[in-house]
């Protein structure tokens, strides 16, 4: 299976960091999984024209396609302005649509304050349904006190980190099997 | 409807368009050269006439995947291999192009072809014939609207003065080929939400709407509004024909229908715009509320008398084409739409 591990952010290390630290989880628990690491930080993209995604060139055009082969894309995102960052936004305009048909999609979200816990729930997840995404109802949530220069150092976002993961690959499997089901049902 | 060369007392007319794609056929993964596919689409044409559809059409996208471009040179080709169908363009991408250019090709069409020869003038889906052509996207909305009000100060004056943002001026200058009349039928390509509509019914022009899948009344809005602003700014929509357009896929049985195209719309999908048909809407789409056409020869017909009665629409154009399917099938689809879908439908919508 083909994971794209997202980090939406182009400033600041803190998401970046979590999203590093997923990434181990994934190859650690799921050696066999494909992963495409993508840190929006390092990558130049323009903006969207409405063109389609394949028809970009250099980075926007791998963080599209990148993304459009994905069976699940983990999104990290830190908050700003009480919403997610322009960059992120950006890449969800560049796609189609229905680009996150039949993918799971997780979230990992990194926040300077508690009081920005439902941004995800009123803003992210809107757009990913929009999209047709099959989300993973819980995402990590980390605060700026989880983290102690550059590790995480509250043991619980470790366990909901390991249990998103998790989620994460089972969904797929989920929507394996779904695929399979209608395959048999439809016979064309 | 006559301005138009519609004769409504024989019923609606049925044709068939292409996009002149160029995508393999997903099961043998073979694809023709541009070479055939341009032939296959001017022999489709003469099949399509020798079948008793009444037009066909074809579409010009300038990107990958196509072969069609130069599509009214294509025309022309297909203008002399035929004698009775009705010729048109679905659509000509007017955004890119200098209306007085466009308009001298139709005109020459109509020519070639005894008049038989319209337009169906569309903006384009995708944004890179803007950049290949160099004309800016940022303006695309007024720069359709203005190419089309000169073409069809064209079309109703040999003689034009003209002012405009997007084109140099034209100082009482004569257009020419005239069409065999003098004018000829032009449409304007619309897309399913009502906006386009909208425009279409201010400027009086007849509608060819697009309606590619879902829920047939879900473009009910667009001809309500079509109408009501024809209306609003003074034409009679009882005048002014409609058109809408699908995928078209017809078989003996629906189960030979739905494995008969799903793998090229599929793959179409797929080759053009990155993402394919999802699989669990394909199964509804046999439904008569569905408005992709495809199903058993009872089903279509169906589908096509309830189209009738929810929009009224004086001519369906289907794709039949798209996706890289077989000549073999595409012969058999003219085969069924001739001698058992074109009779039942003009039984039923003659006046």
């Amino acid at each position: 299976m083909n994971v794209v591990i997202l980090s939406g952010s182009t400033v600041g290390s803190k998401t970046k960091l979590a999203m590093e630290l997923v990434s181990r989880k994934v190859a650690a628990l799921y050696p066999e999984a494909e992963i495409t690491f993508i840190d929006l930080a390092q990558k130049q993209l323009v903006f969207s024209d409405g063109r389609n995604y394949f028809e970009y060139e250099g980075d926007t055009k791998f963080v599209t396609e990148s993304i459009m082969r994905a069976d699940a894309i983990i999104i990290g995102t830190p908050i700003f302005q009480a919403s997610i960052p322009g960059s992120l936004k950006n890449v969800f305009d560049l796609l189609p649509v229905d680009a996150l048909r039949e993918k799971v999609v997780s979230i990992v979200v990194t926040a300077g304050s508690a009081k920005h816990y439902l941004i995800v729930e009123q803003q992210l997840k809107p757009i990913l349904s929009y999209m047709k995404a099959h989300i993973v109802p819980t995402y990590v949530f980390i605060e700026e006190a989880d983290f102690l220069r550059t590790d995480i150092i509250n043991d619980d976002v470790h366990f909901r980190m390991d249990r998103l993961v998790e989620d994460t690959m089972y969904t797929i499997e989920a929507l394996d099997i779904i695929r399979e089901k209608q395959d048999a049902a439809y016979d064309f | 409807m006559e301005k138009y060369r519609i004769n409504q007392e024989n019923g609606m007319e049925f044709g068939l368009y292409t996009l002149g794609d160029h995508i393999l056929n997903p099961l043998t993964g073979e694809r023709l050269s541009a070479e055939e596919r341009i032939k296959q689409i001017v022999e489709l044409a003469k099949l399509a006439e020798q079948a008793g559809i009444d037009v066909f059409s074809v579409g010009e996208s300038h990107q990958e995947h196509f072969t069609t471009q130069a599509h009214s040179v294509v025309l022309g080709a297909i203008a002399q291999a035929t004698e009775t169908i009705k010729i048109s363009s679905s659509s000509t991408v007017l955004s890119v192009h200098d209306p007085v250019r466009v308009y001298e090709d139709f005109a020459t069409l109509d020519l070639i072809s005894g008049g038989r020869a319209e337009i169906i003038a569309g903006r384009g889906s995708r944004v890179g014939a803007h950049e290949l052509f160099g004309v800016d996207l940022q303006d695309y909305e007024e720069i359709f609207e203005e190419k089309l009000e000169l073409l069809m100060q064209i079309n109703a004056n040999e003689r034009v003065t003209w002012n405009g943002k997007y084109r140099a001026p034209l100082n009482n200058q004569v257009i020419l080929p005239r069409p065999v009349d003098g004018s000829m039928p032009i449409w304007r390509a619309v897309g399913g939400p009502p906006a386009s509509a909208i425009k279409a019914g201010a400027m009086g022009i007849p509608m060819t709407l697009t309606t590619l899948g879902g829920p047939a009344m879900n473009f009910k809005p667009a001809v309500l509004a079509y109408k009501r602003m024809a209306e609003q700014s003074g034409f009679n929509p009882d005048e002014l024909p409609i058109g809408t357009t699908s995928l078209f896929f017809v078989a003996e049985t629906e189960k030979e229908a739905l494995r008969g195209m799903y793998p090229h719309l599929n793959g179409g999908f797929e080759a053009i715009r990155g993402t394919g048909y999802p699989k669990q809407q394909f199964a509804q789409s046999t439904d008569l509320r569905d408005a992709l056409m495809v199903g058993s020869t009872e089903q279509v017909i169906e589908k096509l008398l309830y189209q009738h009665e929810l929009f009224g629409m004086q001519r369906f154009l289907a794709q039949i084409d798209f996706g890289g399917v077989p000549f073999d099938q595409l012969m058999k689809n003219i085969e069924i739409i001739g001698n058992d879908i074109i009779p039942a439908i003009k039984k039923h919508t003659k006046k």
